[in-house]
C-alpha cells in the first residue's frame, strides 16, 4: 500500500494499486504438519553430528590416519576431474546449439539431455563390459591391428580414477548443459551483439562475453552434478575408486562400525555444505542478471566442413553417455531373453518391489510436499511467515544429502524407535514381534521422502504461485471452508504440478541405489540393488535387463524436461 | 431505520517488515438495505482494505462491522468469510479456470439439492444473458462475459450484501459504461444491497445511490451523486469530482479521435 499521507495523485492511476495480500492462513493442523515434516527432515543431520561425537577418540585417530586421507583425496580428485569435464562438456554443448545452426542442431538441443536417464552406476556397469579386454571394442581393435590375444595389446584399464572421471562426466554434463543453455538462449543476445560490434571474433565473444555471463549458471549446474558425484556409490566401487561414499558403506557393512561411518559421513557433509553454498551463490547471481530484457540470440548458420565438425562434437557426448550404454544393454537383454526365454523369478520380484516401493514413496513425498507448501502460503508476515519459511527450507534440505550419509543418519533413530516399539509390544502383549520398522520398508520410505521432498516442494510451490489469491477468497465467500477450498479449487488446478512431481519422484526412487543398499530389509531387492549385486559378483547375467528397465523409466522425466525446454525455447 | 451494513470506528493496519503500518483509522459508514453504495478515491486511500475487512479477509484493530444486527468483525473477533453470507465480485473476476460457466455459478450452491441448483443456475444465466455459453470455460469468454459470470456467481447463493472491487477496471471504456448500467439494473431488479469500490468517478456516478469520496482512509463526503456534484462539501471533493469529469471528457474525446 502506498503511504496514505502522500498528496493525491493527479491521475488516479490503476496500476499504482498493489495487490492486496491474501491473509488467508492455513489452519493450525496444516502448520503443525509442516513443522513435523521439517523436524523429521532435519533430525537425521542432528543425529549424525551427535553420533560422530559418540565414537571414542581412538576411532577418530584410526580414521584420520588410515581411512580419511585416501578417501578424501580420492573424492576431491574425482570431484575436480568430473567438475572440469562436466563444465567443459556442458557449456561447450550449450554454446554449440545456441550460437550455431547446422544439420540436426534442433534435435541435439534436446537429445543432449538423454544421458540424464542413465544413472552413474549403470554407465559404469555397461562400460566395464563393453571395454573389457575380451569385450567387443578391444577385440575389434585387436583384429584391426592384427594382434592375437589380450596379452599382446590392451587399452588402459577402465578401473581407475581416470575411467571414473570419464564415465561420470559423460552422464552428468546435462546438469551444466541445462542451466547454461537456458542462460545463453534468453540472456546473451544483446551483450553478444555488442561484443560483435566492438570487433570481437566469435571465439572472443565466447571467451570474453558469453563465458563470464554464464558463470553463475555453470556453477549452479556444476554443483548439482558434483552432488550427484558425491552421492554415487556404484560407479566408484565398480571402478575401484575408494571414495568417501564407498568408505562409509564398507565401514558400516563390513566392519559394523556405525560411529566410524558417521564420522566419515560428517566429513562428507562438509563437502556438501561447500557445494550448496556455491549453488546458492550462483542462483542469486543468476537472478541479478535476469533483470535484463530477454531476447534469444541469432544463431549463425554453419555449412560444409564446420557443420560436420559441429555435428561430430555435438553428438559425441550423447553417443558416449547414452547411445553406447543403451545399445549394449538392449543387445545384452535381447541375447539373454533369447537364450533363457524369460527372466528369473527373483528379477520379477525385484521389479515388483521397485514399482511398489517407488509408488508408495511417491505418494508420501507428494502428500508431504502438499502439506508443506500449503502451510507456507498465506502465512501472515512477521513471525508466522518466518516460521513457515523455515519449515519449507528445512524440508528441502535433503536433496543435498548423499544417500549413504542419509542412511547412516537414519539408522540410529529408526533402530531406537524400533526397539522402543518392540519393547512396548512385548510388555503389552507378551509377544516379541521383532523389529518392525527395519524389517518393513519404513526406513526406506523415510529416506526417499527426505531425499526427494525438495522435488515435489519445488514443483508444487511454483504451481501454487500461479494460482491467484482471489480464487481462494472467492471460494471462501461462496461458503466453502479452507479445506474445501483446497479440495475444490487448488487440488484440481495443481494437478499438472502434482503429476510432474510424482513422475520425477517415482523415477528418482526407482534409480536410487546408495540409501537403498543400506536401509533395505533383508532379502529385499530393487532393480538397482539387484544390478549392484550382479556387478559385485561379476556375474552380469540379468543385470542388463534390470539396467535397461531403469534407463527406460528414466527416459520419462527427460522427455518431460525436453518438451518443457522446447516450449520455453520458442 | 436500522442500516443493513454498519461499519463503526474501524482501524486497519498491516504488519510489514518495517513494523505496523496504519491504513485506515477510525472509519465509519452505513448502508441501507437495497441501496448501492460506493467508496470513491484514488489508489492507496484504503478503500480496498475496507472492502476486504467487510469480506472477512482483514482483522480489525479497533471498531466493529455489523450486518443487520449480527456482529461480523471487531477487534480480536472475526466471522470467517464463508459464514458471512457476503458476496464479492473481484477485480480479476477470480473465475475458476477449471470449471465451466455453469459450474462456476453453482460453486456456492453445494448445500442445495441438484434440482434446486440447476434451477438457480438457469435463472442466473438468464438474468445476465449468458444462456448460450453455459458449457464454456472462462478463458473462452470475452472480458464482458467473464464479468457477468462473476456477477452471477456472486449472486447465486443470495448474499445479504454484495461487494464489488473495481469491477470494471479490466474492460475497455465503452463496455465499461454499458456494463455499469447493466449491473445497476440487475442489482436494482433483484433488490440487492451492494458496496462498490472504485477510483473511477464515471463508474461511481453510473451505479451508486450513495457515494463516499475518500481521502487518507476517511470519508470526506457521503452523499448522492447529485449532492456531490452540486454541493461539494469542500475544495477537495469539488476538485476531485471536477478533475475526474474533465479527464473522462478528454479521454472520450481522444478515443473519438478529436484530441491529440
Amino acid at each position: 500500500m502506498a503511504s496514505t499521507t502522500e498528496p493525491l495523485p493527479l491521475q488516479a492511476s490503476h496500476s499504482g494499486t498493489q495487490r492486496p495480500r491474501p491473509w488467508l492462513e492455513a489452519g493450525w493442523g496444516w502448520r503443525a504438519g509442516a513443522a513435523l515434516i521439517a523436524i523429521c527432515v532435519a533430525a537425521p543431520v542432528a543425529t549424525l553430528v551427535w553420533l560422530a561425537g559418540m565414537g571414542d577418540a581412538g576411532h577418530w585417530s584410526h580414521l584420520i590416519r588410515y581411512v580419511l586421507p585416501e578417501a578424501l583425496t580420492n573424492t576431491i580428485l574425482l570431484l575436480a576431474g568430473v567438475g572440469v569435464l562436466v563444465a567443459s562438456l556442458g557449456t561447450g554443448a550449450a554454446w554449440l546449439v545456441t550460437a550455431y545452426t547446422f544439420p540436426t542442431s534442433r534435435i541435439l538441443s534436446w537429445a543432449l539431455l538423454l544421458p540424464l536417464a542413465v544413472p552413474t552406476y549403470i554407465v559404469a556397469f555397461a562400460y566395464l563390459d563393453v571395454l573389457h579386454p575380451i569385450g567387443p571394442v578391444q577385440s575389434l581393435i585387436r583384429n584391426l591391428l592384427g594382434y592375437a590375444s589380450p596379452r599382446d595389446f590392451r587399452l588402459p584399464d577402465l578401473r581407475s580414477m581416470t575411467g571414473a572421471i570419464f564415465l561420470l562426466g559423460f552422464v552428468l554434463y546435462p546438469y551444466v548443459y541445462l542451466s547454461t543453455r537456458v542462460m545463453f538462449a534468453t540472456q546473451a543476445a544483446n551483450l553478444i551483439e555488442a561484443g560483435r560490434i566492438l570487433g570481437l571474433s566469435s571465439r572472443g565473444v565466447f571467451l570474453r562475453v558469453a563465458l563470464p555471463l554464464a558463470r553463475p549458471a555453470i556453477i549452479v549446474g556444476l554443483s548439482l552434478a558434483l552432488l550427484e558425484t558425491l552421492n554415487d556409490i556404484g560407479a566408484s566401487e565398480f571402478l575401484g575408486v575408494q571414495t568417501l561414499t564407498v568408505s562409509i558403506y564398507s565401514t558400516w557393512i563390513t566392519r559394523s562400525d556405525l560411529a566410524g561411518a558417521a564420522q566419515i559421513a560428517l566429513a562428507m557433509l562438509g563437502l556438501v555444505v561447500v557445494l550448496i553454498m556455491a549453488e546458492r551463490r550462483g542462483r542469486r547471481r543468476q537472478r541479478y542478471s535476469n533483470t535484463q530484457r530477454m531476447r534469444p540470440m541469432q544463431a549463425r548458420r554453419l555449412e560444409g566442413g564446420p557443420a560436420l565438425l559441429a555435428m561430430a562434437l555435438g553428438w559425441l557426448p550423447i553417443v558416449v553417455g547414452f547411445v553406447v550404454p543403451v545399445m549394449y544393454l538392449a543387445s545384452e537383454t535381447a541375447k539373454h531373453l533369447h537364450l533363457t526365454g524369460g527372466v528369473s523369478e527373483q528379477l520379477w520380484q525385484s521389479g515388483l518391489n521397485t514399482v511398489r516401493i517407488s509408488l508408495l514413496a511417491t505418494i508420501v513425498v507428494v502428500l508431504c510436499g502438499l502439506i508443506v507448501t500449503w502451510a507456507a502460503r498465506g502465512a501472515r508476515p512477521g513471525r508466522p511467515a518466518r516460521i513457515a519459511g523455515l519449515c519449507a527450507r528445512a524440508s528441502t534440505m535433503g536433496y543435498a544429502l548423499p544417500g549413504t550419509v542419509l542412511a547412516i543418519a537414519l539408522l540410529t533413530p529408526i533402530n531406537g524407535l524400533d526397539h522402543a516399539l518392540s519393547w512396548l509390544r512385548q510388555s503389552l502383549t507378551g509377544m516379541s514381534p521383532g523389529l518392525i520398522l527395519m524389517g518393513s520398508s519404513t526406513a526406506l520410505i523415510a529416506a526417499y521422502t527426505i531425499r526427494f521432498l525438495a522435488i515435489s516442494i519445488g514443483s508444487l510451490e511454483s504451481g501454487l504461485a500461479r494460482i491467484p489469491p482471489s480464487l481462494e477468497q472467492a471460494s471462501r465467500l461462496l461458503g466453502e471452508s479452507p479445506t474445501g477450498t483446497f479440495r475444490r479449487v487448488h487440488l484440481p488446478l495443481l494437478r499438472p504440478a502434482i503429476g510432474a512431481s510424482a513422475l520425477l519422484v517415482f523415477v528418482d526412487t526407482m534409480k536410487e541405489l546408495p540409501a537403498t543398499l543400506l536401509l533395505r530389509p533383508v532379502n529385499f531387492d530393487t532393480l538397482a540393488t539387484w544390478l549392484y549385486a550382479e556387478a559385485a559378483r561379476g556375474t552380469y547375467e540379468e543385470g542388463a535387463v534390470a539396467a535397461l528397465a531403469i534407463v527406460l523409466a528414466g527416459l520419462l522425466p527427460v522427455i518431460l524436461l525436453a518438451r518443457h525446454q522446447l516450449k520455453s525455447g520458442h | 431505520m436500522q442500516p443493513l451494513l454498519s461499519v463503526s470506528h474501524i482501524s486497519l493496519a498491516y504488519d510489514t517488515p518495517e513494523g505496523r503500518q496504519e491504513i485506515v483509522t477510525d472509519f465509519s459508514m452505513a448502508l441501507e438495505k437495497g441501496h448501492i453504495g460506493c467508496l470513491l478515491g484514488a489508489s492507496g486511500c484504503g478503500k480496498t482494505t475496507i472492502l476486504r475487512a467487510i469480506a472477512g479477509f482483514e482483522p480489525l484493530q479497533a471498531g466493529e462491522i455489523r450486518l443487520g444486527t449480527a456482529l461480523l468483525s471487531s477487534s480480536g473477533f472475526l466471522v470467517e468469510p464463508e459464514h458471512r453470507n457476503v458476496g464479492m465480485m473481484f477485480q480479476d473476476y477470480a473465475l475458476f479456470p477449471h470449471l465451466t460457466v455453469e459450474k462456476n455459478i453453482a460453486f456456492g450452491l453445494r448445500r442445495r439439492d441438484r434440482r434446486e441448483q440447476e434451477h438457480r443456475v438457469r435463472q442466473l444465466l438468464e438474468l445476465v444473458g449468458l444462456e448460450t455459453v453455459a458449457k464454456r470455460y472462462p478463458h473462452e469468454l470475452s472480458g464482458g462475459q467473464q464479468q457477468r459470470v462473476a456477477l452471477a456467481r456472486a449472486l447465486a447463493p443470495e448474499p445479504d450484501l454484495l461487494l464489488l472491487d473495481e469491477p470494471f477496471s479490466n474492460l475497455d471504456i465503452d463496455t465499461r459504461e454499458r456494463l455499469a448500467f447493466e449491473v445497476r439494473d440487475i442489482l436494482k431488479e433483484t433488490g440487492h444491497t451492494a458496496l462498490l469500490v472504485t477510483h473511477n468517478q464515471a463508474e461511481a456516478f453510473a451505479i451508486a445511490d450513495r457515494i463516499g469520496v475518500m481521502r487518507h482512509g476517511a470519508i470526506v463526503q457521503w452523499d448522492t451523486p447529485y449532492g456531490l456534484h452540486n454541493h461539494p462539501a469542500n475544495e477537495f471533493v469539488a476538485d476531485f469530482v471536477r478533475r475526474e469529469a474533465l479527464m473522462a471528457q478528454r479521454a472520450q474525446a481522444y478515443l473519438r479521435g478529436e484530441g491529440s
